[in-house]
């Protein structure tokens, strides 16, 4: 039998009351993968070679092979990408029970705040303050840092490295905790390179979004863009990374659902 | 004395580019004694083991006692330009466009007369001093230099021909932000270099050297490229490859660490990713462009420059991974070499010891500094060198292979 709801969704999105937005950014060579220090292993950026493009390699077809870390571009951390995630239950891309790959989203719009200072810090009081004004955040949501970060094109102003390390905004240490505990969030989603602040290993615990948030079994996405486009409160996230053996997260395309106008 | 070379003109675009041709390549095996030494910069003559006779041209036995036991020794490059003839007229295609031409015969003070390509500053019956370089064709030739250097002698086309002076050539640094990389920069510049396209593979990060020599001469040129993405070679390929007269591939990933003592081949493929692809994403990005533009007047695009290890030649298994890799480059530069023959581009690799630079913190000295590298490249392509090694690391090392290969496998595994 089949389902009014999804009969409904249909009727809706057709008719344009429902819209889809892109939260991915374009995997290309240039976009910009976590820098940790050189002595430690480092994530693969994107590259790509073109196997053939109608052409004495393969006449009539053009394709190419690619090769990035599974932490490239927009992408999911599963809770086995930190140390405090590594033995929970269903904590591997490939593991983790599919319901999880839709969810509500809140977006937290700190993208003034941002403007003036790139190592703002998210807080308890700034999101007890964004819910007076858009609603409690509800359980399994997922909170989404609107920083507008994305719009920075340059590598060099999107990574906004100094002497001292990356400077972009994230949470503090208490939020993220404060997130799960009294609000039982999915996860946490920023536009920069990592889910944590860009100065974010003083911190204590240091990248204590990465630390909690997986941890207690949560997810991470990262590199979103267009979060500019999302209400504070009522998108729907549709996220589903690649289901790699035993992965620790992986690029995907990331999509919202959104009510038109 | 000759006339000071004048800095190019800007191409006239309409005008048909003169396409490279080649000197009369063939040459006896014997006669590949000279091009080794050409390669190197040294002037080696075959020399009997018997009778101590010189002889020239290189034949399979001694001219005096039928010896076959000859051996290549360091000789004398003095003697006594006797004969000069300038030739006016030629069918061979590549000296028909090089016209006039000016040869004579030397009789050296070692004993052989021997003809050989004569400098413009050489008077006939005066004193020369003979040096082995290299053709066009990648083969070794004879030139009559002045006993003493005159001025503006590397500027004398007949002798630029065998050269790859960076004078007046646009020189491409792959990796810019690098210590040998900004240190390549300077010494081209000091060397004359009408313009430096300085590579930089990572351009959100600062590195205030590196902006310093952008902001210090009008000649220097940032350019955005990293050589492990082929988008980011063919892109700067399709703004600059018909400039590139000189490309240096500074671009290097150096790592410690051996091959059992790891659980991954990560760092190995990071090595070849950027020592061994790096080099062949350049070359085919930029390697036909230069090729046409070899006998492009007197800025024709003329060298690759390729910076190895000394280790390209012997694996350093505390660098195990990056070793692999060195080899591989050298294998593939070789390939290069071959390839670039038609043309006439020469590539020329330089084999220095340890460098004195942030992943080598921990090598004890003698350490070369990049600035001492930088020279030798610039000497190397003004001497018109294939195989540069540099500093007493990598001059023993070369030495002590001869020798005995297996005696420094066994040292350098301890
Ligand atoms: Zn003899």
């Amino acid at each position: 039998m089949s389902n009014p709801v999804l009969a409904q969704f249909m009727t809706e999105f057709l008719a344009g009351r429902l819209r889809l937005v892109d939260l991915t950014q374009t995997l290309a060579p240039e976009f910009p993968t976590i820098v940790l220090p050189p002595e430690f292993g480092q994530a693969w950026p994107f590259r790509i070679e073109e196997i053939s493009r109608y052409d004495e390699r393969g006449p009539a077809w053009y394709w190419n092979n690619f090769s990035m870390s599974e932490h490239t571009g927009t992408h999911f951390d599963a809770p086995v990408h930190w140390v405090s995630g590594k033995d929970l239950p269903d904590n591997t891309v490939d593991s983790i029970p599919v319901e999880n790959f839709i969810a509500a989203a809140c977006v937290i719009d700190v993208s003034a705040e941002s403007a003036e200072n790139p190592d703002f810090l998210l807080t308890i009081d700034y999101v007890k303050r964004w819910e007076e004004q858009h609603g409690r955040i509800p359980e399994r949501a997922w909170v989404l840092l609107r920083t507008d970060w994305s719009k920075r094109v340059t590598p060099k102003e999107y990574l906004n490295m100094a002497e001292d390390g990356a400077h972009s905004p994230g949470p503090d240490a208490e939020v993220v905790p404060w997130l799960i505990r009294e609000r039982n969030v999915h996860g946490f989603g920023t536009e920069s390179v990592g889910t944590d602040a860009g100065q974010a290993h003083h911190l204590n615990p240091p990248y204590p979004c990465h630390y909690f948030m997986h941890g207690n079994n949560r997810y991470g996405l990262q590199c979103l863009t267009n979060l500019d486009q999302l209400p504070p409160q009522g998108a729907l996230i549709f996220a589903a990374p690649l289901k790699i053996r035993n992965g620790s997260g992986s690029p995907l395309r990331v999509m919202a659902i959104v009510t038109n106008g | 004395m000759t006339d000071p070379l004048v800095k190019p003109k800007k191409k006239n675009p309409v005008e048909r580019t003169r396409l490279p041709t080649r000197p009369p390549a063939p040459r006896s095996r014997a006669a590949q004694g000279l091009t080794r030494a050409a390669a190197e910069g040294v002037f080696e003559m075959q020399t009997c083991g018997d009778c101590g006779a010189l002889q020239y041209p290189p034949r399979e036995v001694c001219h005096q006692c039928l010896s076959e036991r000859l051996v290549w020794k360091d000789a004398d490059p003095r003697g006594t330009l006797i004969a000069t003839t300038v030739l006016r007229h030629s069918n061979d295609l590549y000296f028909r466009e090089r016209l006039p031409w000016k040869v004579g015969t030397v009789k050296m003070a070692a004993g052989p007369s021997v003809v050989a390509h004569v400098h413009e500053d050489c008077a006939e019956g005066g004193a020369v001093r003979l040096a082995l370089k290299l053709d066009r064709s990648g083969q070794a030739v004879l030139h009559a230099l002045p006993e003493k250097d005159t001025p503006n002698m590397n500027d004398a086309p007949q002798l630029r021909e065998s050269t790859c002076d960076p004078k007046f050539r646009r020189v491409l640094v792959s990796d810019g932000k690098s210590a040998m990389g900004l240190a390549v920069a300077r010494a081209m510049l000091d060397a004359g270099a009408n313009a430096v396209f300085l590579g930089d593979p990572t351009s959100w990060k600062t590195v205030k050297a590196f902006d310093a020599l952008v902001a210090s001469d009008p000649r220097v040129q940032p350019v955005e490229l990293d050589v492990t993405d082929t988008d980011s070679v063919d892109r700067l390929a399709a703004s600059i490859g018909g400039k590139v007269e000189i490309l240096v591939n500074t671009a290097a990933y150096l790592r410690d660490g051996g091959i059992l003592g790891r659980k991954d081949v990560i760092l190995a493929r990071d090595a070849f990713e950027v020592n061994v692809l790096g080099m062949m994403r350049l070359a085919q990005a930029f390697g036909p462009g230069m090729g046409f533009r070899a006998a492009d007047g007197s800025n024709n695009a003329v060298a690759w420059v390729n910076i190895l290890s000394i280790h390209a030649l012997a694996a350093l298994p505390a660098r195990g991974a990056w070793s692999a890799s060195m080899a591989a480059a050298l294998s593939a530069a070789q390939t290069l070499r071959a390839e670039f023959a038609g043309a006439g581009v020469r590539v020329m690799n330089v084999f220095p010891g340890p460098i004195d630079e942030e992943w080598e913190q921990l090598t004890p000295p003698p350490k070369l500094a990049p600035a001492a590298v930088a020279k030798a490249i610039v000497q190397g392509l003004q001497g018109g060198l294939e195989d540069v090694y540099v500093g007493d690391i990598a001059e023993e090392l070369r030495t002590r292979l001869r020798e005995n290969h297996k005696a420094v496998e066994r040292e350098l595994g301890q």
